[in-house]
């Protein structure tokens, strides 16, 4: 099943309230998806648990529901 | 019968570079394995790879092994690195690099 951009920036908002979200639908099918999310929360981390926080905003629909999401993480400059 | 974690352990560890992955390195299944193939390639780096399409076990614990919920992974040293996306971010600035050199891994670019 497709997800909406909305439902996929609400997920990561609501488990890291600072960030900064953009989501662009790359094919236009509303399944594979680009974000970019900026978080103060991924400072000092490593790629790995920055990716892993969002996945786990995402709570288990990544690699499911939500085939293709490229991720881009980054600390705020 | 061998447990999965046992496996995937003795599989991270038996090379210096592992790339778990749907489907081959001459067929990948899928453009992010595609993808992370065309990085270790290009990198000049000798790597295993392991099916996870051809091992339904695999394929799940391989997820849960790494707390990670997509193919491809890749593992350098036991240590387990990122996918696709991170495979790229650190392929574009050198880091990707660096980390082999780091780790002692030979490798042409």
């Amino acid at each position: 099943m497709p997800m909406d951009a909305g439902a996929i920036e609400g997920m990561i908002r609501a488990a890291l309230p600072d960030a900064v979200v953009e989501i662009t639908d790359l094919a236009g099918d509303g399944d594979h998806y680009a974000a970019r999310v900026v978080s103060e929360a991924f400072r000092g981390l490593p790629r790995v648990r920055q990716h892993q926080m969002v996945y786990a905003a995402l709570g288990g629909r990544m690699g499911g529901e939500l085939h293709a999401l490229q991720l881009t993480t980054e600390v705020p400059a | 019968m061998t447990d999965i974690n046992t496996r995937i352990a003795e599989k991270v560890n038996g090379s210096d570079v592992v790339l778990f992955m749907k489907g081959t390195p001459l067929f990948p299944q899928c453009g992010f394995s595609s993808r992370a193939i065309a990085i270790l390639e290009h990198l000049g780096v000798e790597y295993d790879s392991a099916d996870v399409l051809q091992d339904a076990e695999l394929r799940q614990g391989i997820k849960a092994f790494s707390d990670w919920p997509t193919i491809p992974q890749l593992y350098v040293k036991g240590e387990f690195v990122g996918g696709s996306d991170i495979m790229m971010e650190m392929f574009e600035s050198g880091e990707l690099h660096e980390l082999l050199a780091e780790k002692g891994v030979p490798h042409a670019a």
